[in-house]
């Protein structure tokens, strides 16, 4: 490992290393030593943050803000002098919506591009793609999107919430705080909806939900004929009983859903809906006055009265030209978030090497943007606090509910047969990521 | 140079003197506010001491209090920190927020979102606040308010309430406000259990369609005695209605899924049945016409509805135009040869989305529903038919009957069958086969233009819209019988209906897979279609 700060030999380290390399390096090689100074030359002295997020593809609306947000994080740490005396380089590439090509573009970013480590992904089946490559080639990806856990990988820091940090507090909240009796679980048709529903209709029948009182449905990507489906939610809430939907609708479908709801005029303070998938992001496309009161689980909303948040909006609407319409969103705090542990941990590390900064990172504590801290837990899961917000009449969250304290990541749901008995830690001496306390092995799974 | 600084100098000092006069007004009104208890009580932190200083407001009858309940149920009812004065927000967007004195209504300018405290309300808080309201609006004016707020009443009257109420009854002139009135205070009844009053309210109840009513008749329903009996009754007559209403629920969000169906498919029937051009970019040209709304309700800031009427000309000129230049530049040298077109045209298709992407924006584009298209038709309390999918069907009526008109009745139309038909013996009719071929290209494309205005008010406009309804747009011609108008609107509707029929028990993502079975063992038996052309355009 070559010292950051040693830059006198550099000239000579280059030529090595350039005949281990493509052959562009050649030719900068050959330039060298006519004594042209090559900018690509420079960069070699950086550290490269790998940015995996698709830009094209349905996902883009969700995903494209987040590479902008790490490309300011980025900025405002160079400004700052950089990391170990060294500049920061993003490299972006763009996995367009496409699960295989976020396996292979993580690839050639852990192998071709050399990247110190990479920030990235949305949806679970990206994520489940990317998740040999990281492995295999012994990379670091922080993922930022709330998630159905049931996984924990050695190479990958959870910075979303797991199941216990989001589903199950807003199911509790729905049923101590607002007295729900009769749940509607609607989901888009895919990894995600599907296992925190099994997770949650466990959870409320050992709460004594009858079966009855629970309607379980779902919908296919981008669906958008949702008239037949709002019809069923008011005729299956007005039996009589507290009626809530609980929503994992993904994506751009939720415009017209919402719009639905409003339409036929089912009311918050009826028929609430919970949200665990709509942010500031998804509502900026809708007129939310009709929407006042109905609830999304988060562990960040943009109106949280901190200046902490104060500020990280002000940059983030300073980074888009003035430009007072964009939102922050959780996915945001939690790269936020996320980015912040890595600058400490390579700080503790003294380097960028993957295994030297996977072993520092457990413990380092950062402050989040809600006035509090996150700490990285062993299992790769962070502390976060959880938050229920109501949709106000401008687009904003209101929090109506917040935990007392944080709450730490669970990867294995206590509320799934099999799972309820794994635990992951990290740290020597278990290094384990589903190890069996009833069997004592390393090795269990879910089903 | 110097006019320039001297300008700018001019600017500044312009704008200093307005921030004196905003400072000067400040500290004009800076003197403490004479906030009442009543109105400091309800900045509690916890949401019952709240809901006991909501209780309290009421009971003052402060006479601000309506203005102080409203705003707060808004949301607007805020606090400044330095001083901790009550204000009301009127202007919450962006950075800055613009207040005015909750107590005198005097304006404090702006002030920065970050020195503003709101007082938070939740559902519950809600609820009671809209029925404290309800209360206070029983003596309101306007009978569309009264209305309203007995609505609001039904199941929330209590012991304290049902004496006031019955007082109102009888003052109370209109007629649809006396009925609900009579509901609210017959519900109360039938839940207090006065056993002499029991049947008089279930009488009254009888035939309503509220969902409160219907759970409280339930409950007495499942008691036994006489009151028992009659509540059943009531009851088996509620759920009759409703069975009825839910039927012609299904059938209409049925004739709405097929009228986007149709809207989708007809310019494809005209392109694909009429010329046989499998155009694979016909999903993109419903995208231009969605986007052509976009941009004209850009142009046009703050009149979303004339943009939408605007856009209908505009869409169906855009996607036409477009049409015509993807006919001239790539499909009139593939004829005949429907593999190599439709792979063009998928290539046109990708191209086209490409564009969006990259000049508009990959992100989803908001298109406004004006205010006349937002919310429902109520027919009663079980039945109301969305605004903006009804103005869909008939729209999609309307665009059909315009086609069958064009094809039936002008000279184009006649052409157009004609070169289907026989396209050398048209040709020595003296019928301009090429110009033919511009115009129903021009023709199909613009109507799918005119479905992009119209699904622009039901679903994301985005670079992917089109291809969400491409296949549909296939599968409704080919249902329909290639070549034929009449079969695609059939096709369409049954299909939709089809669909709607199916999905409350199927669930939407099987109700699809069903559709599409259904659709292939049909093909299988009558592999032309439901309206099989006949005679020797068939085997051409």
């Amino acid at each position: 490992m070559r010292s950051p700060l040693d830059t006198t030999n550099n000239h000579k380290r280059k030529e090595i290393q350039v005949n281990a390399t493509k052959p562009h390096r050649w030719i900068a090689a050959g330039l060298l030593g006519l004594g042209i100074s090559v900018p690509a030359l420079a960069q070699e002295d950086t550290i490269k943050v790998g940015i995996l997020h698709s830009l094209s593809g349905t996902m883009a609306i969700s995903e494209s803000t987040l590479k902008d947000e790490l490309l300011m994080l980025i900025q405002q740490q160079n400004e700052k002098g950089g990391l170990l005396g060294k500049k920061l380089e993003p490299v972006v590439v763009d996995p367009a919506s496409d699960w295989p090509l976020f396996a292979e573009k993580a690839r050639q970013l852990l192998a071709k591009d050399k990247v110190d480590v990479i920030f990235g992904n949305w949806t679970s089946a990206s994520r489940k793609a990317v998740l040999p490559v990281v492995e295999e080639l012994n990379g670091l990806l922080f993922y930022p999107v709330q998630y159905e856990g049931e996984e924990s990988s050695e190479n990958i820091f959870y910075t979303g919430a797991a199941p216990n940090q989001q589903a199950i507090p807003a199911v509790d909240y729905l049923m101590n705080n607002v007295g729900v009796k009769r749940w509607v679980l609607e989901g888009t048709d895919y990894v995600y909806p599907r296992t925190t529903n099994k997770i949650l209709e466990t959870y409320l029948k050992e709460h004594g939900v009858a079966d009855d009182d629970i309607m379980v449905d779902y919908t296919p990507f981008g669906y958008s004929n949702w008239q037949n489906i709002v019809s069923n939610i008011k005729q299956f809430g007005s039996q009589g009983k507290k009626t809530a939907v609980v929503s994992t609708i993904n994506g751009d479908a939720n415009v017209p859903f919402y719009r639905e709801l409003a339409n036929q005029g089912i009311d918050a303070a009826d028929i609430p809906v919970m949200a665990f998938s709509v942010g500031e992001q998804e509502l900026s496309g809708i007129d939310t006055a009709p929407l006042v009161g109905h609830l999304a689980a988060w562990n960040y909303f943009m109106s949280v009265d901190t200046d902490a948040n104060y500020d990280f909006i002000d940059n983030w609407i300073a980074y888009n030209d003035d430009d007072d319409t964009v939102v922050t969103n959780d996915p945001m705090e939690a790269h936020y978030i996320g980015f912040n542990m890595w600058l400490q941990a390579v700080k503790k590390a003294g380097s960028t090497d993957v295994d030297a900064v996977k072993d520092a990172i457990i413990g380092v504590t950062v402050p989040n943007l809600s006035g509090g801290y996150a700490t990285m837990m062993p299992n790769h899961h962070i502390t976060k606090p959880v938050m229920i917000g109501e949709i106000q009449d401008n687009g904003q969250f209101s929090v109506v509910w917040q935990t007392p304290s944080t709450v730490a990541g669970d990867a294995w749901s206590d509320y799934l047969p099999g799972s309820r008995d794994l635990i992951s830690d990290w740290r020597k001496p278990l290094e384990c990521g589903n190890y069996n306390v009833v069997e004592k092995t390393c090795g269990g799974s879910a089903e | 140079m110097t006019l320039l600084r001297t300008i700018t100098a001019l600017v500044l000092l312009g704008c200093l003197a307005v921030l004196g006069l905003g400072n000067a007004q400040a500290q004009d009104a800076a003197s403490p506010q004479q906030a009442p208890p009543e109105l400091r009580a309800l900045a509690a932190d916890s949401y019952t001491a709240k809901s006991r200083a909501i209780q309290d407001l009421v009971a003052s009858h402060a006479p601000r209090t309506r203005i102080w309940l409203q705003a707060l149920l808004d949301g607007k009812l805020q606090r400044l920190e330095d001083d901790g004065r009550f204000v009301i927000v009127t202007n919450n967007r962006g950075r800055d927020w613009t207040v005015i004195d909750a107590v005198d209504d005097a304006p404090l300018g702006e002030v920065s979102r970050r020195h503003i405290d709101r007082i938070t309300i939740n559902n519950a808080l809600r609820n009671q606040l809209r029925s404290a309201m309800a209360i206070l609006d029983l003596d309101a004016d306007d009978p569309a308010e009264r209305l309203a707020s007995a609505d609001r009443l039904i199941g929330e009257v209590d012991d304290s309430l049902a004496e006031p109420l019955s007082e109102r009854l009888d003052a109370e002139s209109d007629p649809d406000v006396r009925a609900k009135l009579a509901q609210a205070l017959a519900l109360y009844r039938l839940q207090s259990g006065d056993a002499g009053q029991i049947d008089a309210a279930i009488d009254t109840l009888s035939g309503s369609l509220n969902p409160t009513v219907r759970a409280a008749l339930g409950q007495v329903a499942r008691g036994d005695g006489e009151a028992a009996a009659a509540a059943q009754q009531a009851l088996a007559g509620i759920e009759q209605t409703l069975k009825l209403n839910h039927a012609a629920e299904t059938l209409y969000f049925g004739l709405s899924l097929g009228s986007v169906l149709v809207l989708a498919a007809i310019g494809l029937a005209i392109t694909f049945g009429v010329m046989g051009v499998i155009n694979m970019a016909h999903g993109e040209l419903i995208m231009l016409g969605a986007y052509t709304t976009w941009m004209l309700q850009q142009l046009l800031p703050g009149q979303p509805g004339l943009a939408l009427i605007l856009s209908i000309p505009a869409g169906f000129l855009v996607s036409a135009l477009v049409g015509v230049i993807i006919e001239r530049s790539v499909i009139r040298f593939l004829k005949g040869r429907p593999l190599e077109t439709l792979l063009a045209t998928f290539g046109v298709s990708l191209i086209l989305q490409q564009l969006v992407r990259t000049v508009i924006s990959p992100l989803n584009r908001t298109v406004v529903t004006p205010e006349w298209m937002s919310g429902s038709l109520v027919v009663n309390e079980a039945l109301s038919l969305t605004l903006n999918r009804l103005y869909v069907l008939g729209f999609a009526l309307v665009v059909f009957a315009a086609l069958v008109l064009v094809m039936r009745r002008t000279r184009l139309g006649l052409e157009v069958r004609a070169v289907t038909q026989n396209r050398s013996m048209a040709r020595a009719m003296g019928i301009h086969a090429t110009r033919v071929d511009i115009l129903t290209f021009a023709l199909g494309s613009g109507v799918a233009g005119l479905a992009g205005v119209a699904l622009s008010q039901l679903t994301n406009v985005g670079p992917n819209l089109g291809q969400n309804y491409i296949i549909d747009s296939f599968m409704v011609v080919v249902f329909g019988g290639v070549g034929n108008l009449w079969g695609a609107l059939v096709a369409g509707m049954s299909l939709g209906v089809i669909n709607q029929v199916i999905e409350p028990w199927a669930g939407a993502v099987l109700a699809k897979v069903i559709v599409l079975v259904f659709i292939i063992l049909f093909i299988q038996k009558r592999p032309r279609g439901l309206f099989p052309q006949k005679g020797r355009a068939a085997e051409g």
